[in-house]
């Protein structure tokens, strides 16, 4: 079913005049945090569907699930600290006809439970959504063990899963009602900190099909996630410079849509992905498999280079792994310049 | 489906377990690899549930009312499909298909391809929280259907299984039913040499359920077992059936070598002259 709506209408997801939206300092004001955006999604959808059951492993005040969880008492369930039990338990409900979302740390529910969900939800092709939150390095003081940088290519990987990064609140917002008509497994990356809003009020999410802020005819930049923040900063940074740097939010990491991702390569000199994630296996690996088979183009990617984080406030983590608009300039302009040489 | 006259009848069930049995070597001999220890040992009980205890439709595998049946010790998977093939959910030519390219009896069920497959299993240790969920859902939705759940002795080393043994108990989940082929042997050896599992009875019992220690052998037994567990209230009914690893075969019995070793054609043989023995006796 995913595959069948990605084609259509990609055109009509752009808009023409780069989007100038209100970009608040990461963590400060304006935006709020995605996991925030979910609580209230949750709520929504609950009222609405009765089949919607939630489950946690011992983290609902932090996962946002526990709004649903005072509203819906008798549709939720805390599994205690065991993910591998709780994917295995949300399978068993979906399997009984229910529409599980199971959510706990994105570390603990990709990492700790990932064979479960290979065998039990993907090789099945279980109805299950698995949302988690606290992804990425802006996990920020508790450290490495606790950021995922590596949950995107575990998804990724899997047969029959989709995986959507949004970007902000509003598309969170989207991306669980669009989830919730979607039959399949589905990976939700939602992260800890507060973002700034990005996306347009009006803006509806469909799997499969890119946002474009702006194409480019020097650089254009595929982002997810937070990083689409980021990447409009640099956008506005370059155009400074002289640079026509385009922003696509490609929250739907899988599948990619294929069609912008082409045309951008098509249209520029250079493409840089970026993500809070590892470089190796999601976002900027999506994008290199498909354009070094369909269309090679020099691509720069944007993100933690094989290396784990560590503990720090979240803006200070940012600059420490080159996740901020100043170093994805560096990188263009040291890119542009090079080829021109 | 079940609970007729005829279905209660324990020599009508011991000829069964038979056939079962029989139809497990043929397939296994036939694909030339596989379980054929675990198979046998859980063959009783297995009989039982499909041709006494549980409601099933083999016309309409995804009928609401139905019981469940979740294989976590997924490689028994020539039992599974021996009592499905009999029960009518598909052509019983199928069986020597098993693990062959374009089969749907893959080396361990795959619900996706083979109708009357609950879900997908083959990876130790995953059935009992997806038994779980789903009795849960059951619960929800008022379907007053039982779910029932194999796991293997040696599979109780996994960790995952203790996690469920807590929730199944949490939720009080009287609609489920474990049951444990305590055949004493894995892979690698006797599971006390391995990683010892007693006292499995006080274990269950002090994570919250019902235990009836049983000779997984005799079907009086097995039908009584399932018979109480349905009416225990308030908490999961775990079914500890002390097994014989490859029962049934004599030189199978007891045979940490048969765990994942299919019969040879000289073997199945030998097996069939026994196994047909009884059949006819």
């Amino acid at each position: 079913m995913g595959e069948k709506i990605q084609k259509s209408k990609i055109k009509s997801q752009k808009l023409a005049p780069p989007h100038n939206p209100p970009l608040s300092k990461g963590g400060s004001g304006g935006g709020v945090a995605t996991r925030d955006a979910y609580g209230e999604a949750l709520l929504e959808l609950g009222r609405k569907r009765e089949d919607v059951v939630v489950l946690d492993a011992d983290l609902s005040a932090s996962t946002k699930t526990g709004t649903f969880a005072k509203a819906f008492p008798e549709r939720f369930f805390n599994i205690g600290v065991s993910e591998q039990d709780l994917i295995g338990t949300a399978s068993g409900l979906s399997l009984a006809g229910k529409l599980p979302f199971a959510s706990t740390f994105a570390v603990f529910e990709t990492g700790r439970a990932w064979e479960q969900i290979r065998q039990t939800i993907s090789y099945s092709n279980l109805n299950v959504k698995l949302v988690a939150t606290h992804s990425g390095i802006t996990v920020a003081e508790d450290g490495a063990s606790h950021q995922a940088v590596e949950d995107i290519a575990l998804m990724r990987v899997l047969p029959n899963m989709t995986v959507i990064v949004p970007a902000d609140g509003i598309e969170t917002k989207q991306v669980i009602s669009a989830i919730s008509e979607h039959y399949g497994p589905v990976y939700v990356r939602l992260g800890r900190s507060k973002v700034p809003v990005v996306m347009p009020e009006d803006y509806r999410f469909s799997i499969g099909k890119a946002y474009t802020f702006h194409i480019g005819k020097d650089v254009n930049i595929i982002a997810a996630g937070i990083m689409v923040s980021v990447a409009l900063k640099a956008m506005s940074i370059l155009k400074d410079r002289g640079i026509d740097a385009g922003v696509i939010n490609m929250s739907s990491v899988k599948p990619l849509d294929n069609d912008t991702v082409l045309e951008a390569a098509k249209v520029s000199r250079l493409i840089v992905t970026a993500e809070e994630h590892s470089v190796i296996g999601g976002l900027g690996g999506a994008v290199c498999e498909f354009l070094a088979e369909e269309y090679p183009v020099p691509v720069k990617r944007i993100g933690l280079r094989d290396t784990f984080g560590c503990s720090g406030p979240s803006d200070e983590l940012m600059k420490l792994y080159g996740l901020t608009p100043e170093n994805i300039v560096q990188v263009v302009e040291e890119s542009l310049l090079g080829r021109q040489k | 489906m079940s609970q007729t006259a005829a279905s209660r009848d324990i020599g009508f069930l011991k000829k069964q377990a038979n056939i079962v049995r029989i139809d497990i070597l043929k397939m296994l001999a036939e694909a030339g690899s596989g379980h054929t220890g675990g198979s046998l040992s859980a063959a009783d009980i297995v009989t039982a549930l499909y041709f006494y205890k549980m409601r099933h439709n083999p016309k309409d595998p995804a009928w609401k009312d139905r019981d469940r049946f979740i294989l976590s010790k997924g490689h028994a998977a020539p039992l599974l499909y021996a009592v499905l093939a009999i029960s009518g959910y598909f052509d019983k030519s199928l069986l020597m298909t098993l693990r062959k390219i374009g089969s749907p009896l893959q080396g361990h069920p795959c619900s996706k391809l083979l109708p009357g497959v609950e879900v997908s299993t083959g990876s130790l240790g995953q059935g009992l929280s997806v038994a779980n969920g789903i009795a849960i859902g059951l619960n929800m939705s008022g379907i007053n259907s039982r779910v029932y759940c194999m796991l293997g002795d040696g599979e109780t080393q996994e960790g995952q299984v203790w996690e469920a043994a807590m929730t199944a108990s949490h939720y009080r989940l009287d609609n489920l039913c474990a049951i444990i082929d305590n055949n004493g042997l894995q892979i690698d050896g006797p599971c006390c040499d391995v990683m010892g599992l007693e006292p499995i009875v006080k274990k269950w019992e002090a994570f919250g359920w019902h235990v009836i220690d049983i000779d997984g052998h005799d079907m009086k037994s097995i039908l009584n077992a399932l018979d109480e567990a349905e009416k225990v209230k308030g908490k999961p009914t775990m079914i500890v059936a002390r097994t014989v690893k490859g029962k049934g075969v004599s030189f199978f019995e007891g045979k940490v070598k048969y765990h994942g070793l299919a019969p040879t054609q000289e073997e199945l043989e030998r097996a069939l002259m026994e196994l047909e023995d009884i059949d006819n006796g």
